[in-house]
């Protein structure tokens, strides 16, 4: 490996760099010259040079025809009303127009470049990054005389207490941004409650007209929202109350549904309600496989199995998912007994 | 070093370079306006200076050095693109309903936000067209940072005096999923919104801070009416001018640093050779920002993406069967996937949610792995020197085997986020797909490390092997004895100097210090050079060479001595012995495995024109 | 090729004559199948009144199905019984080749019919009448002009999640998958809903009545016939199918590019 001789590097004469690991090889194979300039054809032959020099200004005119392209399709391809194909068609020939123009100019400007311009290589020398000796003690001597006037290293009173003032500036900007989250909501407190309660009737999403224990047949899927939560509007929080209260409703065969691992008096007849907010990251396990009664959450894969009480059965999600309690009222109607027993959808670290 | 007349009239530009075209101009260079324009300029803001410095600066050329400028341009198209989508979208989640050309979602309630993109896309002309290069371009960014981060690490250019380069780089890297992230969040649609689901779920299972922090983000509940305008601010102002600052930065440590190049004729760690900024470098440089516009709005006007018109607006109940983020946010959705059930237990009251916790700090390991590599390199090998060549990958067989085994190891969580893509495609189970991936997981990276190692040390030996010996022609030789043997071509010197190794180390020899103790981050570091280093071929010499060079000639000039000899038998035989060893290439006669040599050939009777096929013309 | 020309012996046929005898036999066979074909086409596709009874419809089933699902429609260990599936099912099944199944699989793949329309329907009149099901349904619900917007968010919250937002199809757990919509038939999307085939849940006109289902099936056959605004659709299986398609399409001819800047001109 040949020694490196930076020019410049005698104005260095401090810097003195470890190689380190590095293997000196005492006798390293030597650096050949450039080698000696191929021509081109462009460089050979005038009748090729001038093909290409007209290569390029027909290719800068086409770009020139293909920008007025794409704004006589702009007024030529208007959007009809209702019209997916004149959107289409717009886009489209607008986009064809632009990407030509600009494909156009690139070609040419590197055909430019290539065949046209002069190939010669250059070479230029590197200096090393460090500064030179002479400049590193100009900045050095600049520091120091700043030091020296200011007392800013001596004074170690004012050093300090300018740190902690510079630094105890930043925290009441950073206190502003509290105003991000609520001031007077409990996030634990929200976390563990939906709008589920006693007698609130199950209702179909997104209408809200309840369901009868009557109209759930076998290997049916039903999705599920209070039925007060149709009547919200968007501006008083239904999205963020949808969010914790879906359901996801089943009928099973009762003897399908194994007793040890279910709640038994929360079904009803075979029926089962459980959250549809997954217990993993808080996707829909919105996947119903009637046959062998298991739900897929689509994100992440976590298999929840409905004969066993929503047990996970694979994927990431740790927690089966919550059970709605439900129950018949005297219309026949399916109603929660209550609120779920424990936090729905993601864990967080208050619950236990 | 510009001589400026004081005659006010013709006053000239002189090139630095040039001094002896002085005398020779005539005409100010571009015409009077234009140099009377740049000495307006310079007079006000020393432009010539500048100008002086970077215009005719050398460049090197590789293909691989313009990966970066795909990362560069491609942004330049999502800014351009961008600030037009800004005049047109909304930010607001106030709830509205659409009533535009769009059927499906005519009436449907949803945010400001996915009004105004839907009304973008079918009512304004060309709004779709800008929406689709706008996402396309953000794709192609983050790929091409991508890309050029492989090349740079591959070929080590991270290393001293670009160490600080490889840092602000990769938090642009950052920066850049960052700002893709907050852009396809913005619309309010369903997949987005499940997106912001997942991070909400994410950020809720972090111990401590999460419920507060997941409560700061949205402003509240999940989804709240804040979240897009908060994301909307991080989308094209924060990180816009994060970004922007940091790139200047990047680009011009580059220029100071000078670029890397690769080993080459003339070229050495103290020079640069290539092509001057101007014209060359300039008018490459501003061609393929044309070209990769252009291909970036070829594939927008012909190819759909995000078609949020299909999603409709984000609803916590309704999901679509295959929803995935971006491709590069890919890596941290399947890591969260490959989790095995589980993983979360009640402790003190708490809960611990380790299916959440092990992705996000096996990832954030990852990551800072990645940013400290050259650090690490560097306090392996304590080469204080500056490294201006970049190597070739084989070359640093360790340093390569590892980038294989992280870049397994990121594609292996990649592809786990299309796990059930990957099962409905190739008819697989899901359940199949996730586990093959969980194991590969583990061990891929390992088998990827010492397949490429030992890839790399074998294509070193063959480096070796066509230095010393030249490369195979084809051309088989019998020897007098009756040997077969087949004759190397000698490497020419110009290529020679591209397959030889610029650096060799080898591993630390653990002395103890002045108080006879070897302290333990010596014990480390000699392991871990010895995990580098040990493997590795010695390096090569020029006395090496010489030899090698001496004994092919000799080889060579011996066949050529007995090839002489044969041809010249043949000569004598056939009563032609002075005829030419090789044949004159007259323009008209090539030669044939039937003809090997044009005296045989008669010249064409006059008035004829020479036949083409002389066999079959002379009846053969 | 021309010869000398000979003049022809009278009495003799000309050349073509043997071609032109063909030609018109040809026409007048041809307009005739035509003729009848075009009469039979005639009738309704939901008409029994073909030339097919229920009798053959069971002599059908009792030969490819019953094997299976028992003579009686009562079921083996091979097949689960039809009692009350009806004959939207079977038309269902058989119509979508998913019936008679070849192999023991996770899920009953669609493959070529094996059965013409009016042997499909003679089974299924056969079934229905052993043991009544589900029927066909009126052309109205099947005309695709319901609310499309009420249908696509339906879709979204009840279908969406196994078969995609743009009916592109899913996967589902085991192997399973829920098959892409783009070329369902409007029949065939109702029946699925109704009759609930494998694993797929069944929605009754209590769940989604039958006007619901009507926008479903219209939002779904829109989307079969409109053109995809953006360009080509790459699959509709979103993201993924766009990063892949970006990695190999567009950095990889940005790469190409890249090589022909840098490469030594000629």
């Amino acid at each position: 490996m040949a020694h490196e001789e930076d020019p410049l590097e005698h104005e260095r004469a401090s810097w003195k760099p470890s190689p380190g690991l590095a293997v000196a090889v005492t006798d390293p194979v030597h650096t050949p010259e450039v080698p000696p300039h191929r021509e081109r054809v462009t460089d050979k032959d005038p009748a090729a040079m001038k093909r290409a020099v007209r290569t390029v200004y027909t290719l800068f005119y086409l770009s020139v025809a293909a920008s007025i392209w794409a704004v006589a399709a702009y007024m030529l391809f208007p959007i009809e009303d209702g019209s997916l194909v004149s959107v289409r068609d717009n886009n489209l020939f607008i986009g064809l127009g632009i990407a030509l123009a600009l494909l156009a100019i690139g070609i040419a400007t590197i055909h430019w470049s290539k065949a046209i311009m002069s190939d010669k290589e250059f070479i230029e020398p590197r200096h090393a990054t460090r500064g030179r000796d002479a400049t590193r003690r100009a900045a050095y001597h600049a520091f120091e005389d700043a030091n020296e006037e200011s007392g800013f290293g001596r004074r170690t009173m004012i050093r300090n207490s300018l740190f902690a003032a510079l630094v105890a500036s930043v925290l009441p900007g950073l206190t502003l941004f509290r105003g991000l989250a609520p001031q007077d909501e409990d996030p634990v407190e929200l976390l563990s409650h939906t709008m589920w309660t006693k007698g609130m009737r199950l209702a179909r999403d997104p209408e809200g007209t309840p369901i009868r224990a009557s109209e759930v047949t076998l290997g049916s899927a039903f999705h599920v929202i209070p039925e007060e939560l149709a009547s919200v509007s968007h501006e008083d929080g239904y999205l963020e109350a949808k969010a914790k209260a879906i359901v996801l409703l089943m009928r099973l065969l009762p003897e399908q549904l194994v007793p040890e691992e279910n709640k038994m008096d929360w079904t009803y007849d075979g029926i089962v309600a459980y959250s549809k907010v997954c217990t993993h990251v808080g996707c829909p396990v919105a996947l119903y496989e009637q046959q062998t009664h298991h739900l897929l959450c689509p994100c992440h894969q976590s298999q929840f199995d409905v004969s066993r009480g929503a047990a996970v059965i694979f994927g990431p999600a740790a927690r089966p998912l919550p059970q709605l309690p439900i129950a018949v009222d005297d219309e026949g109607y399916l109603v929660a007994q209550s609120d779920f027993t424990e936090p729905v959808g993601p864990s967080f670290w208050e619950r236990h | 070093m510009s001589t400026a007349t004081h005659d006010t009239e013709h006053v000239t530009l002189e090139p630095a370079v040039h001094e002896d075209a002085e005398a020779t101009r005539d005409k100010p260079l571009g015409g009077r306006f234009i140099s009377g324009a740049a000495n307006y300029i310079d007079e006000r803001t020393s432009l010539s200076g500048f100008v002086k410095e970077l215009g005719r600066k050398v460049f090197p050329d590789h293909w691989s050095f313009m990966l970066g400028e795909i990362a560069l341009w491609s942004f330049v198209v999502v800014l351009l693109s961008g600030t037009f989508l800004t005049f047109f979208f909304q930010a607001s989640m106030v709830p509205t309903h659409y009533t535009g050309a769009y059927l499906p979602m005519r009436g449907i309630e949803m945010s400001a936000a996915l009004e105004s993109t839907l009304r973008l896309s079918f009512d304004i002309r060309g709004g779709l067209l800008v929406r689709q290069i706008h996402h396309w371009a953000a794709l192609v960014f983050v790929a091409g940072i991508g890309v050029h981060m492989l090349r740079v690490f591959f070929t080590g250019a991270f290393r001293k005096p670009r160490e600080l380069n490889w840092v602000i780089g990769f938090i642009l890297f950052i920066l850049a999923l960052g700002e893709g992230f907050t852009g396809y969040s913005l619309p309010d649609d369903l997949l987005s919104g499940n997106g912001l689901r997942i991070i909400d779920g994410m950020v809720k299972g972090i111990p401590l801070i999460g419920t507060w922090t997941s409560f700061l983000l949205f402003g509240g509940e999940f989804p709240g009416d804040q979240i897009v305008g908060r994301l909307y601010t991080l989308h094209i102002l924060l990180l816009p001018a994060i970004l922007v600052g940091l790139l200047v930065v990047h680009l011009m440590l580059m220029v100071i640093n000078k670029h890397t190049q690769f080993a080459g004729p003339a070229r050495t760690n103290s020079n640069v050779v290539g092509f001057p900024m101007m014209p060359i470098y300039m008018s490459k440089m501003g061609g393929f920002f044309f070209l990769t516009f252009g291909v970036i709005v070829l594939i927008a006007s012909l190819f759909t993406i995000n078609p949020i018109w299909a999603y409709g607006p984000y609803d916590p109940s309704p999901v679509s069967a295959g929803t995935q983020p971006d491709w590069y946010i890919g890596f941290a959705d399947g890591a969260l996937r490959l989790v095995p059930p589980g993983w979360e237990f009640v402790f003190l009251n708490h809960t611990w949610s380790f299916n959440i916790l092990v992705p996000l700090v096996g990832l954030g390991l990852f990551i800072v792995l990645v940013l400290i590599y050259p650090f690490i390199e560097a306090w392996v090998t304590g080469d204080k020197r500056e490294r201006h060549i970049a190597e070739r990958p084989r070359n640093a067989a360790t340093r390569t085997a590892i980038g294989a085994a992280g870049v397994t190891f990121y594609a292996v969580l990649w592809a786990a986020a299309s796990s059930d893509i990957i099962a409905t495609h190739f008819k697989l189970t899901m359940e199949g797909v996730i586990h093959a991936l969980q194991a590969l997981l583990i061990v891929g990276p390992v088998i990827a490390y010492f397949v490429t190692k030992r890839m790399c040390i074998a294509l070193q030996k063959k480096d070796r092997e066509i230095l010393l010996h030249g490369f195979e022609s084809g051309r088989i030789v019998r020897l007098p004895g009756g040997e077969y043997i087949e004759v190397h071509q000698p490497i020419d010197d110009y290529e020679r100097w591209k397959l030889v190794d610029a650096d060799a180390f080898e591993p630390l020899v653990v002395r103890p210090n002045s108080r006879g103790r070897i302290p333990w981050h010596q014990n480390v570091r000699a392991a871990v050079s010895r995990w580098f280093f040990e493997d590795r071929l010695a390096p090569l010499t020029q006395s090496d060479l010489d030899e090698a060079a001496a004994h092919q000639h000799h080889t060579l000039d011996h066949i050529a001595d007995e090839e002489h000899a044969e041809i010249q038998g043949a000569h004598e035989r056939a009563g032609v012995p002075d005829a030419p060893q090789v044949p004159i290439d007259d323009g008209r006669h090539g030669e044939t495995a039937n003809r090997p040599s044009n005296v045989i050939v008669p010249e064409p009777e006059d008035g004829k024109k020479a036949p083409k096929n002389r066999e079959k013309d002379l009846g053969q | 090729m021309a010869r000398d020309t000979k003049r022809r012996a009278p009495g003799r046929r000309s050349p073509w004559a043997a071609a032109a005898l063909i030609g018109i036999g040809l026409l007048l066979t041809g307009g005739a199948y035509a003729g009848a074909s075009a009469a039979m086409a005639a009738t309704g596709e939901t008409e029994v009144k073909s030339a097919l009874t229920v009798e053959d419809g069971k002599k059908l089933f009792q030969a490819n199905c019953a094997t299976c699902h028992g003579l009686n429609l009562q079921g083996t260990e091979s097949g689960p019984s039809l009692y009350g599936v009806g004959e939207l099912a079977v038309e269902f099944q058989v119509a979508t080749g998913r019936m008679p199944l070849q192999a023991q699989a996770p899920q009953a793949p669609q493959k070529p019919v094996q059965f013409t329309e009016e042997q499909i329907l003679a089974m299924a009149a056969f079934v229905q009448e052993t043991a009544p099901g589900p029927t066909f349904p009126s052309d109205e619900t099947l005309d695709g002009e319901g609310d499309l917007a009420h249908g696509a968010e339906l879709f979204r919250i009840n279908c969406a999640m196994c078969h995609n937002v743009a009916g592109a199809g899913g996967a589902l757990t085991e192997g399973k998958y829920a098959p892409a919509l783009d070329k369902t038939s409007a029949l065939h999307m109702y029946a699925a809903m109704v009759t609930g085939p494998q694993n797929m849940p069944v929605f009754s006109d209590m769940n989604l009545t039958t006007e619901d289902k009507r926008d479903i099936i219209s939002s779904l056959l829109w989307q079969q016939e409109t053109v995809s605004p953006g360009g080509f659709t790459l699959g509709s299986l979103g993201p993924v199918s766009e990063g892949l398609f970006i990695w190999i399409f567009g950095i990889g001819t940005l790469i190409a590019v890249t090589v022909w800047i840098t490469a030594k001109s000629n």
